[in-house]
């Protein structure tokens, strides 16, 4: 088929454009990430002998970790539990309780930062104030701020509770900032003028566009806390990863088998209940 | 305001409400489980109310022994802190060669049947309910402390969120448009490369870098266990009280953590 | 010459949604295909190229049976027919001339094509369809950025740039207002003009039809009930292809199937106005 044209008059390349500034920064930044990748490879110095070794400890350990022993043994009248199965129960217990202590308070403290952090509540220079707030304790994983304060509070639950709630308004004042700053401005322009106050216009005009995804978002963080907590007494801050530790370190391999299943239960129990929870709420 | 007037047939207002009576009670109930639920949370953690009480002047005092940080020590820090970049970059792409396939049999559209669609769900959810330092914790012991562990923590912790993803991303491709380039008489590479490579391209590319950045603070923490990295560096130093250099690592963590996030956020936007 | 015989096509369901259809179509002739919904329009242009797997009959294109090729012949055959889509079907993320040149796909090497090195002749032959169907200057655009005509125009380009034999449409105006369908329709009749090859159009609107085609063929529950001229088209054949009269006659089956509802009632106007339509314009404008 023929143009407007006569078909000589028509070029003969085509490039295909890219989002580059040219053809040539392109490949520079293709090389560069390759060349990246390549360095990264290389600076792993991963040994095949060792890969190898490793492939073969890691059929010990599975030998060692099956079947998982919970304490629980069946005897002759019936089941007996040992005090290994306690432990596990304990702190599964121990768990859950710093999951939710940790939620109310990161929250409680999480809600003013959102404010903090929503560019159309607040003037300019606290703006940047919660801006910051939030990307400092998303930046500092939980265990990282538990190891530290470990060490000022000794071991324990407390430490990994502060340790939650520092991490908390990372995840939950972001998200509730960004809702904030989609509130319908209508609605608070309303309350305004009928000459409410400052406060009267967060409860009458902006609380109620926002409730329920604050309390889609206190179920969401409370999900991400228990997963957390199941972790934090790796350092010594509270709850059942401290048994998980003891159990690899002193290596009883099927016990710490039964609590590395009790913890994915746990954990895929939390996330029903809460994807249950926000769907009903939302 | 309700109107009490009920003489002389004057209509009387029903005190307003603003909701009905189940409504109110359904919340108070919620409301009132919440409350009972953290009282007995906070009551079985068992924590002495005078630890609670100290904990802003015990947070001033260790602020006071870190302060200033360490300026001379951040020379020591580069390699630890190359090593978790690696740790990340590698475990990421490791991450990715494996979750291809998984990815594959994840997505309903492109998975055989039904037990290799359950297969790769199985996958997807056993990776992703194992936390990274439990991997690490795991891998520590086959392999030995050291950068390999901490790859491989990395590696198996991020397969199943890629492969979710992914499969996601599959899931949604415009079956027409494959079909389309199929009718022009284009072989089986031909359609993937024109037909479901770019559609899902911009998804994956997206997918890979933004789990890169959630892999370089994995990577800060699993050296805690051995796993290679900052991780051990920091875990030296606070068992060794040296605070000041704690305090450096600590804002070094920070800098490459923000500075991962912007290239993440700058890439993702790119490829768009 | 595209040479249909006794072709049915029975889906895994049960349903037999093709049953011994049987024409021919040569030259530079526009056939436009009409018939209710689940008549079995689409199927029909699908099994012509195997998109969709005919049970029986058999299609020949040139004296080549389709019908009895291997997947790599199917492949060879494939770029001998062109085809346009209701939907479109481009690939979104890539751009107009990438979409345009994947028309090539079938005749270079998969390693030039994943390259997007065309043959010279390809890629002026790729701008010159773009200049003929009024898309200059959106060579480097991507898909996504055009209108729903600019689309199918892009669509038509793909089709073309294979040189085919012949080219299907399935449903190419059904997501596109009535001003850009027959602007469409015009396009593909002038297409076939041109290149002097036959155009199989599926089409719901009676009136576009009428107005282009050179022939008209009718499908009702997967036969062909209607073969003729526009002028052939009267009342008695409308009632035939829309209500599927019976000798017996179903005087009480008043529902008539109504048309697929696919962009909106303006797109797709009821039956009962098509057919008004399709009486009050005697002999297309």
């Amino acid at each position: 088929m023929t143009g407007t044209r006569p078909i000589d008059a028509y070029e003969t390349e085509w490039r295909r454009p890219t989002v580059f500034a040219s053809h040539r920064t392109k490949w520079i930044v293709y090389g560069l990430g390759i060349a990246f990748l390549a360095w990264n490879v290389w600076e792993a110095r991963v040994s095949l002998e060792r890969f190898v070794y490793g492939l073969g400890q890691g059929a010990v350990l599975l030998e060692g970790m099956v079947p998982p022993d919970f304490g629980v043994s069946v005897t002759a009248n019936g089941i007996e539990t040992e005090r290994s199965f306690w432990r596990i129960y304990e702190g599964m217990v121990e768990t859950l309780a710093m999951s939710i202590v940790a939620t109310v308070a990161g929250v409680a403290i999480s809600v003013p930062v959102a404010v903090m952090a929503a560019e159309n509540l607040v003037p300019r220079p606290v703006y940047y104030v919660g801006r910051a707030i939030v990307s400092v304790t998303r930046a500092m994983h939980e265990l990282i701020v538990g190891i530290v304060l470990v060490v000022g509070f000794g071991f324990g639950a407390l430490a990994g509770v502060l340790a939650l709630v520092f991490a908390t308004p990372g995840f939950f004042a972001k998200l509730l900032a960004e809702d904030l700053e989609d509130i319908d401005p209508a609605q608070l322009d309303a309350v305004r003028s009928t000459g409410a106050g400052p406060l009267s216009v967060l409860v009458y005009g902006v609380l109620p566009q926002v409730l329920p995804r604050m309390i889609g978002l206190t179920i969401y963080r409370w999900d991400i806390n228990l997963r957390a907590s199941t972790i934090l007494g790796i350092v010594g801050a509270g709850g059942i990863g401290a048994t998980l530790n003891t159990a690899f370190n002193t290596y009883e391999y099927d016990y710490a088998m039964a609590i590395l299943l009790a913890i994915i239960a746990l954990v895929v129990l939390g996330e029903i209940i809460s994807a249950y929870t926000r769907r009903r709420v939302q | 305001m309700a109107d009490t007037e009920d003489r002389d047939g004057v209509t009387e207002y029903p005190e307003w409400n603003r909701h009905d009576v189940t409504t109110r009670l359904v919340r108070f109930l919620g409301l009132l489980g919440a409350v009972s639920l953290t009282v007995l949370a906070w009551r079985g953690l068992g924590v002495r109310y005078e630890y609670v009480a100290s904990a802003p002047t015990e947070i001033r005092n260790l602020f006071g022994r870190m302060y200033p940080p360490d300026v001379a020590y951040t020379g020591d820090i580069v390699t630890p802190m190359l090593h978790t970049v690696n740790i990340a970059v590698v475990g990421t792409l490791g991450a990715i060669c494996l979750a291809l396939p998984v990815a594959y049999l994840g997505a309903r559209n492109t998975t055989p049947n039904d037990a290799t669609y359950a297969i790769g769900k199985l996958i997807i959810s056993g990776s992703r309910s194992v936390h990274s330092i439990i991997w690490a914790l795991v891998f520590v012991i086959m392999f030995g402390t050291g950068v390999l562990a901490g790859i491989l923590a990395v590696t198996f912790r991020s397969i199943g969120f890629i492969a979710k993803l992914l499969a996601e991303e599959i899931e949604e491709i415009d079956e027409t448009a494959v079909e389309a380039v199929r009718a022009t008489g284009g072989g089986p590479l031909d359609v993937l490369i024109y037909g479901v490579v770019p559609q899902v391209k911009a998804g994956f590319v997206g997918i890979a870098v933004y789990r890169w950045d959630i892999n370089v603070r994995e990577a800060t923490i699993i050296g805690l266990v051995g796993a290679g990295g900052i991780g051990v560096e920091l875990n030296n130093r606070i068992n060794a009280f040296d605070w000041p250099a704690v305090l450096t690592i600590l804002l070094a963590i920070l800098a490459v953590v923000l500075v991962s996030e912007f290239v993440s956020a700058y890439a993702r936007r790119m490829v768009r | 010459m595209l040479s249909i015989s006794t072709l049915g096509k029975t889906y895994g369901t049960g349903e037999r949604a093709l049953d011994d259809v049987s024409f021919d179509v040569e030259g530079s002739q526009v056939v436009a295909v009409i018939g209710p919904s689940g008549a079995g329009k689409s199927t029909l242009i699908r099994c012509i190229n195997r998109l969709t797997e005919p049970t029986d009959g058999e299609v020949r294109l040139d004296g080549t049976n389709l019908t009895s090729l291997s997947n790599r012949e199917l492949r060879a055959a494939r770029r001998e027919i062109g085809m346009v889509f209701q939907e479109y079907a481009l690939v979104e993320r890539l751009t107009v001339m990438e979409n345009v040149l994947s028309g090539r796909l079938g005749y270079v090497s998969t390693w030039r094509g994943f390259r997007r090195k065309f043959p010279q002749e390809d890629v002026q032959q790729a701008y010159a369809t773009l200049d003929r169907v009024g898309l200059r200057g959106h060579e480097d655009d991507r898909a996504d950025e055009l209108s729903g005509g600019q689309r199918q125009r892009v669509g038509i380009a793909r089709a073309v740039l294979q040189r085919p034999k012949i080219v299907l449409a399935d449903e190419p105006t059904s997501s596109l207002d009535p001003e850009t369908s027959r602007a469409v329709m015009e396009l593909l009749t002038e297409i076939a003009r041109e290149e002097s090859i036959p155009v199989l159009i599926n089409i719901h609107e009676v009136p576009l039809a009428r107005e282009h085609a050179d022939r008209i063929i009718g499908l009702t529950d997967g036969k062909l009930v209607f073969d003729g001229t526009p002028d052939e088209l009267d009342d008695r054949a409308l009632d035939r292809i829309y209500r599927s009269e019976e000798p017996g006659g179903n005087a009480d089956r008043q529902g008539t199937p109504e048309p697929e509802p696919t962009a909106g009632d303006d797109v797709n106007p009821p039956l009962e106005r098509v057919k008004a339509d399709a009486r009050s314009s005697p002999e297309g404008r």
